[in-house]
Formats: structure tokens, sequence, C-alpha cells
């Protein structure tokens, strides 16, 4: 193979088409056909039976839990959750103990579906079936490399470990939104407890098809399989360099040939593995040792009801608590981070705080800056947060009592040993305002200058500078002046 | 002399105190030691293991227990059945060697029921065959005639029974291979229900065919089998859930009144012998003779059994054969270059000609292009012959038909003709390929002396039906000769000369 130069994609003229086959390992406590543990990390070969094993005589029976898992995925990922059945995929691999793979061919358990991003597009899902893993050969001698190797040893505790692939559509239209849609499924897949996300530890897996074809154009260019991508990182940089090489490759006068092509992290590039001549054939059947999976309608509606919002609804709900844009990056931050409930303990305390009635979105955004970022930074330091106090700080900066610099610098005390941020601020020599002090100033100057304000209240905004200038002068400088327009604004 | 060697009088007798467990063993193992040599059906003889089992049996009678109802019945089990510890290769070169970690449900079912473990039987190579004569370790020999075949594949089990090495045994049928061989050897031979018995620890040949069932001297035998091994198992999703009734529990009850039909399609047959048409016809007058409505039926998708058959059967092989790759067990070739290569060795050296044939033939049916024309196509043969079942036992309680074209051939006879040789299971296979059960009764003898079987055929589940009708049929039966090795099995209680007989 010579080296196939790194190419800027072209700006115009192209357009970039990427689907992604995601590999999930579901949090069951046992295996997909065996009662052995389901654990990452443990001494080779101690977690295998006759059945994982593939040994003579041995027969799968169906975990009940992957099951549930995979049911969630499909409801998480608005699919058709349907009667399905499993068939067997055909081939020779070591790591396979029974050269075939147990999977759902035609008939997979969760069918169509689609996800949204932040930013609001919607991507297709094709499907989310249940199947097995397999187990892991590492190559000995030779510096690990498979040709140079002198013995391979394989460990079969992954064998049969549950899995969810997750077929999306071919919509993603660049590297970005690639990573973007695997960022927001592993949410998903966090969210409904049936994984726990780590791509490091290889329980979220990627393999990505790519192909270019001219802007405008309705039909698809011919598509290559990446594999090997195991962070988000390496899989935009595979998608990058990929539709570089095919764009090079057409206006070179050459032809993009169907083939599976292995990324090389350390080489930056993609390589061929097999072209389509090459390619498998499966033979797929109808695994008889299984029968037809038919989960019962109630089940299934348990299964849906139980699951907890989803990350496109948390958005949805601090945007509108807040009036931030749902696919802002503090909203998506906060989101992420699953730290909802310290702006939702805001909206919470509102309505028995004097100062502040409710939770204004002016309040809830507040907060979810604060989340972002502060919070967000020092996440080890988020477990000493009390929700109450995060609130209690909230309304103490949008009251005007602390500015913003000082409720950053008391939140940051907080996130290290925890305090009452009444209790901070006035430890840090923080002038405490009475409670409503910054309301009565901003009321007492629309007192005395009634002319201004009657002009200010019927839209001459210009004057709005004069009224802080005024509170600015009466607190002498200590007055959060965001705070203070807020209020000017509410009298209006 | 003989009912005393049945698997219900042995229990009964041993249960009793009348006899002990272990100088059964011990009359069934003295004709081990003279006959074994000349019959092959064993792969391996666990003498030393079945000693022990016998006289932990003799124990829990001495001491006033129950050790159940299958207490000191000498058992042989098909070498495709996984028993902890005991060598279990299917008769394959590619699995000599490997000692199952695990025993089989059915293994621990006979063993909780206090049955004792005579040996592992020959097989053809992974039950692919009808006549024995496909094993990696050499033939088995028809007791009653050592230059004949006993049927196959369960052919070692067949010949145990029918030679007095076991009162019982185990085999597995996929196409015939329980029926044909007892029909050969002149036990009885039992196919249950797919689903009735689990198939956990049953090396698997074609899954949705593969059923365990057992092989006895009588009907009522077979029966009693039958039912220990039965039942719900959690470790096979294709076993039935529910516990259904016993297969002996309707014996006893003549046939007066039953509607039995006689398979029109299964009577003019290509290749079947005019002794055995003779004996069907017999079979149907006595039953007529003791009050059953024998008429002709009808069942014209049985005709389409064997080729399809013969792409099912070879498709679920080429899949289930795949893990002997030479990776994690069983025989793996020398000296590879690489993964491929060892692979390429190890089953080219451990698989015979039948087998690799059947996998070759498997993997081209499910072949891209071709899955349809033939897996898909045979499927639908499938439903079929279910179909036509069905409309035949709107009318007919059980139908009839014979076991096997012919009584046993010569050793040798049709080895180089897979063709003629599968015709053997033309009558066996739709049953696998309804899951219906089906039982094949010893029925006289043909022109050559040979046993003859004739199968009762049953719906889906009507085991102790069709146990009514075999028992009838076995007491109308004309006389047929024991073995002579089996009439050697010395009268219970004589004390033996064990130094002389082993
Ligand atoms: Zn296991």
């Amino acid at each position: 193979m010579s080296t196939e130069p790194v190419v800027p994609a072209p700006s115009s003229g192209w357009e970039t088409v990427i689907g992604l086959e995601v590999h999930c390992e579901l949090r069951t406590q046992t295996k997909l056909f065996c009662g052995c543990r389901n654990s990452f990390g443990e001494e080779p070969n101690t977690n295998v039976c006759p059945v994982c094993l593939g040994l003579p005589g041995s027969l799968p029976v169906l975990n009940r839990a992957a099951v549930e898992y995979a049911i969630r995925i499909g409801a998480a990922l608005h699919s058709t959750v349907q009667a399905s059945m499993f068939h067997r995929k055909n081939y020779f691999y070591p790591d396979m103990p029974k050269d075939y793979q147990i999977s759902q061919y035609d008939v997979p358990i969760n069918a169509g579906g689609w996800l949204t991003l932040p930013g609001g597009r919607r991507i297709g899902i094709v499907r989310a079936h249940l199947e097995e893993d397999t187990g892991k050969t590492t190559h000995v001698g030779g510096g690990g490399r498979i040709h140079e190797a002198t013995r391979s040893l394989v460990d079969y505790n992954r064998a049969g470990v549950p899995l969810v692939e997750i077929v999306s559509a071919p919509d993603m239209r660049s590297a970005d939104e690639a990573r973007a849609y695997v960022d927001e499924l592993r949410a998903i897949l966090v969210a409904t407890g049936a994984s726990d996300g780590k791509m490091e530890e290889g329980s979220l897996r990627v393999d990505a098809n790519v192909s270019v074809r001219p802007a405008g154009s309705e039909e698809f260019g011919t598509r290559c399989e990446i594999k090997n991508m195991n962070s988000l990182r390496s899989l935009g940089r595979a998608v990058d360099y990929e539709v570089s090489r095919q764009i090079q490759l057409i206006e070179s006068g050459g032809v993009v040939s169907q083939e599976t092509r292995h990324w090389d992290e350390g080489a930056g590039r993609t390589a061929s593995m097999r072209s389509k001549e090459e390619a498998y054939d499966y033979r797929y059947f109808p695994e008889p040792d299984l029968v037809p999976v038919d989960p019962p309608e109630e089940w299934v509606a348990s299964i849906k009801a139980s699951l907890p919002p989803m990350p496109s609804e948390r958005r949805e709900r601090i945007a509108e608590m807040s009036g931030l844009p749902a696919g802002s990056e503090a909203v998506v931050t906060v989101v992420r981070l699953g730290l909802d409930d310290l702006v939702e303990a805001v909206g919470a305390q509102g309505a028995d705080t004097k100062s502040v009635g409710g939770a204004s979105p002016a309040v809830a955004a507040i907060a979810v800056k604060r989340a972002a970022n502060e919070v967000a930074s020092d996440l080890a330091g988020a477990a000493n947060l009390e929700r109450s106090s995060f609130a209690k700080l909230v309304r103490m900066e949008s009251s005007g009592q602390l500015t913003s610099a000082q409720a950053r610098t008391v939140l940051k005390s907080m996130l290290e040993a925890g305090g009452d941020p009444e209790v901070i601020a006035e430890g840090l020599g923080f002038e405490a305002m009475e409670s409503g002090g910054l309301e009565a100033i901003v009321d007492d100057v629309i007192a005395a200058h009634p002319e201004e304000w009657a002009r200010y209240s019927e839209g001459e905004d210009k004057l709005a500078g004069f009224f802080i200038g005024h509170v600015k002068q009466a607190t002498q400088g200590k007055a959060d002046l965001k705070s203070a327009s807020a209020l000017l604004r509410s009298r209006r | 002399m003989t009912a005393a060697f049945g698997v219900v009088s042995i229990s009964a007798s041993v249960r009793s105190g009348e006899v002990r467990a272990l100088d059964v063993l011990d009359a069934h193992l003295e004709v081990v030691a003279s006959h074994e040599a000349g019959v092959h059906a064993f792969n391996e003889v666990t003498a030393e293991q079945a000693r022990v089992a016998a006289s932990m049996i003799d124990g829990i009678v001495a001491g006033g227990g129950d050790p159940g109802p299958l207490a000191g019945v000498p058992i042989a089990l098909k070498d495709n059945l996984c028993t902890a510890g005991t060598p279990t290769t299917c008769s394959s070169k590619i699995l000599q060697g490997w000692h199952p970690p695990y025993d089989a449900t059915v293994v621990q079912r006979l063993a909780a029921a206090g049955a004792v473990f005579v040996g592992k039987t020959n097989l053809d190579e992974f039950a692919m065959g009808s006549s024995t004569e496909n094993s990696a370790f050499g033939p088995t020999r028809n007791p009653h005639d050592q230059t004949r075949v006993p049927g196959g594949s369960s052919g070692g089990s067949a010949a145990a029974v029918a030679a007095g090495f076991a009162a019982g045994a185990l085999g597995s049928d996929t196409g015939g291979s329980i029926r044909q061989p007892a029909a050969l050897c002149g036990v009885v031979g039992a196919k249950p229900t797919y689903g009735l018995v689990s198939r956990y620890g049953l090396i698997a040949f074609a899954s949705s065919l593969d059923q365990v069932g057992p092989f006895a001297m009588s009907v009522a035998d077979a029966a009693a089998l039958l039912d220990v091994i039965s039942g719900p198992d959690p470790m096979d999703s294709t076993c039935l859930g529910e516990a259904t009734a016993r297969s002996a529990s309707r014996l006893g009850s003549g046939v007066e009144g039953l509607r039995i039909g006689l398979i029109t399609e299964m009577q003019g047959a290509e290749g079947m012998a005019d002794d055995v048409k003779a004996r069907l016809a017999l079979a149907a007058d006595a039953l007529s003779g003791a009050g059953a409505k024998v008429d002709q039926v009808s069942v014209p998708a049985v005709t389409f059994g064997l080729s399809a058959y013969y792409l099912i059967a070879p498709a679920e092989a080429s899949s289930n054969l795949a893990r002997y790759d030479g990776v994690r067990y069983g025989l793996r070739a020398p000296g590879s270059a690489d993964i491929t290569d060892m692979y390429l060795r190890s089953r080219s050296a451990g698989f015979g000609d039948e087998v690799k044939r059947r996998i070759m033939l498997g993997t081209y049916a499910l072949s891209a292009g071709y899955y349809d024309a033939y897996y898909g196509q045979a499927q639908k043969v499938r439903t079929l012959i279910v179909k036509d079942f069905a409309a035949a036992y709107e009318n007919f309680d059980v139908l009839l038909s014979p076991t096997a074209p012919s009584t046993a051939f010569e050793i040798g006879a049709k080895s180089a003709d897979p063709l003629t040789m599968y015709l053997n299971d033309v009558f066996t296979i739709p049953s696998n390929l309804a899951g219906h059960p089906a039982v094949s009764v010893p029925f006289g003898v043909g022109d050559d002396g040979m046993p003859i079987g004739v199968q009762v055929l049953a719906p889906a589940l009507a085991e102790p039906l069709m146990f009514q009708v075999a028992e009838v049929l076995e007491s109308l039966a004309p006389p047929a000769p024991l073995s002579a090795s089996r009439r050697s099995l010395r009268a219970l209680g004589a004390p033996a000369d064990r130094g002389a007989a082993l």
C-alpha cells in the first residue's frame, strides 16, 4: 500500500454522505445466551461456560434483560418495537467460538426510528438489533502485528456479551455531524441504562459508511466502510481523511470501489482491508436453536413508560425554562453532563423566594450558565454542591446581591468545599445587600425621576443608561448591572 | 427369561431388592465381553463407572431408599450425547479424545432415575448415515447377522439392545436414525415429538430436526425410558415449556374403534422390498382384527420429504459443524502456516467423506443467490408436509407405514452409492420434517430371516396414543428370534463367575 497523501476537503462541489453502524454492549449482569457474568477487564477465559465457548451440544437461551434493554433503546430511538427472530451469520474466525454469530437479520427487534441532534437535525435510524459479541484475539510476538505474530491468544470472556447494533440512515453530511450523532446516541444509550457509553473500553464501537457525490446529486456515490475508530476524535479524522481520499480519487479520474477500509490512527489514514469481491457470504439462515422473540405489548408499554426523558427532551425543557436556544452550548452542556437538576432546583425554589418571583427565564438562564461553566469545569466538586445552596446563589446573583463576578467566586468556593453562599460571600467580604436591596434602589431611582421614567416606559430605550448610571452611583458600583437592567425592564 | 431383562422388570426387581443392580450389570457385561468384538456396538465401554453406579444403587436399596424408576437398568448412550468426563466423539476423528465438561440433560435425567451407563455407542460420523458404516472407528455389525449393517445412524445403540449389551439405549433421530436401525435390529425405537425431549448436550447435526429417543426390547420399556427423559428444560429454548401426558399412560387400552390410516405414498414406493410390503399388510390386518378401522390415506407431500430433508439437514449441519476448527478442542492439524491453513488441514483430516459431502451440500444450499431456490423452497415443503399430515389426522388417529424399505443389507452393499443409501430414510424423514412422533415396532422377519419393523406415526404430542397402538402391534407380531448374544444373557440371581466372564 503506497502512501496516500492527505488533501484538504474541497470547500464546494461535493457532498459527503455518512451512515454509521454503532455496536453497543449492553450492561446486563449476564451474557446474551448463558449465565456467565458480563464484565470487563477480568482474567482471560474466566467468564466462560459450555454455551459461550460453543462447546458441542450446548444451546443458547435468550437473556430477558438483554431483550428489555434492546426495547428501551428502540423506544428511545422512536423505533417500532416488533416481534423478531434470530439468524446465524456464518463465517470462520478464531474469536467466534461457534464460527457463526447469532444475530438478527431481516426481522430485527427495532425497526426504523430517529434521533434529534442538538442543532435540531433529525437523523434516521434504520434498525437496532440484538446480537452476540465475539471474543478477543491477541497476537503474540512480532510486535503484536498479525502477520509477524508467532502465536495468537484468544480470550472468550467477551464472547456472548449482548450487543445492540444501531444502524443509521445515510443522513449525515459531515464529520462533525457524524461525531454529533455518536455523541447524541451515546447520551441516549446511557440515559436508557443500556450502556456505560465507554468508547475507550470498547463498549461502544463505531463503523462508518462514507461516500461522496456531486453537490445537488440525488444518487449516492460508492461507499466504503471504515472500521477501527475508537474515539470520537478518530471518527472525525477518519471520515475527513476518507472524504478527501474519495474526492481526490474521483477528481483525478479514478473510481471509488466498494470495500472495507481500516483506519490507522498512527498513520492518520485508511487502508483497504477487503474488497467487495472478497466480502464474506454470511449464509444467513434462521437460528434453529432459538424461538421467535415476541414481547407482549403490555411489557413493551411498561418498558416505554419507565424510560427517563431523553437528552433532546431535556434540552427542550431547559430551553423552555431559560429562554436559551435548545442547541446553545450552555444548554447542551448542562444536559450532556446531567446538570439539569441544578437548573430545576432553582425553578423549584423560585416560588418561595421573596426577592424574585417564580423561576423567571432570566433566573433559569443564570443557573444554566453557572452550571455549564463553573460546575461543568469542576464536576468532581459538583458532589459538594447542595442543590438548594446552588439555587440560593443563583438567586443572590439575579437579585443583584452579588455581581456575576462575585457569584462565580462564591460558586467556585462552594464547589471546592461546599457551604452556604451567604456565609461564603460574607467571609469573602462581599458586602451583602439587604434582601431586595437592589430592587429598592431601582425603585428609588425610578421614583426620583418620574419624567425620564415616563419617556423610558413609552419606548425611549436609550434612557436605560441614565437609570443604570444612577443605580451604579447609589450602590457605589457594587450592583450587578445586568440584574439592574432586568429589574428596570420588568418595571416598565 | 427375556422379560426379566426388560427396563421395567429390571427396575422393579432391583427396587424390591429381589436382584442386585450389580448382578444385572454383570450379566450384561458378560455378554459384552463375549460378543462386543464381533458386533462393535461401542466406542467406549464404561464398565468401571457402571459398577460404581450399580453399587450405589444397591446401597440405596439396602438403606431402604428408592433409587428411582430406572433403578439398576443398564443403558447404552449414543456417542453424540455429552457425558461429563467420558469421551464423546460422534464417531469422528475431529472429536477424538474430547472429554465434555458436562452431561446432556437426558443423561442427567437417566442417572437421576437410577440408570447405569454401560458405554457410549458407535454411530455414523456426526449421525450422518443409515448404516453406521460412516464411523471413524469402524462399522457396527448387526447382532442377528454380523455380515449385515445394523442400520444407522444410531446403529450402535440399536445393536447394543438387540445384542443384550444393555436393557435400553438412547439414540438421536434426525431423519430416521433411531427408527431405521431399530427396525433392522429387531428392537423398538421411538422418535418423540420435536421439543418433547431436551437437546441440551446432544451434539447437533440438524438442530431443527434432531430429537433424542429411546431403544428397548418392548414398547412398554421404550415408553418408560421416554417418560424419564422427556419434559421441560430451561437449557433448551426449543423444548416444550409444559409437561405432557406420560407416554405410557394409555398402554393396555387396545385399538378398538381407533382409526388407523395406511399411508398410500409409503406402500408403492420405489425400492420397497416385497417382504416388507407383506409384513405391513399383515400388520394392518392384525390391527383391523383387533378392532381398529384401518383404511388407506394419501399424504401427498411426503414424497417431497427426502429432497427437502437433504437440503435442510445439510444446511444446518454446515453451520453446526463449523465450530470443529482446531482452535479450541478436538483435532488440530500440526504445522499449519496460518489460521486458514489450520482450518483447512484440521477439517480435512478430521472429517470423513460423508460429513464433508453434507457440509458442502449445505454450504451451497445457503449461499447467496441459492438460498431461496434451495433452503427456502425446502422450508415450504416442510410446511406442506405439516399441512398434509394435519389433513390426514382429521380422519385418522394414527398412521401406519413401513419403517425401512428393506431388511438389513450387507456391509458395504450401499456405501459406494450415497443416493441409494439416502433412500433408507424415505419413510422416516417426513415425521422429522413435521416434528411429529413415530415409533418402529418389530413385526416378524423377512425372507432372509432378518427383522422387519412397522412404523406408527402420530400427531404432535400424541405419544400416549402412538405407544398404545404400537403395543397392540407388538402383541400381534409374528415370532422373531432374539439374537444369539441376547439369548446368552444368563438368568439373574445365578452366581456369576466374573473372573471367567471378563
Ligand atoms: Zn457462558
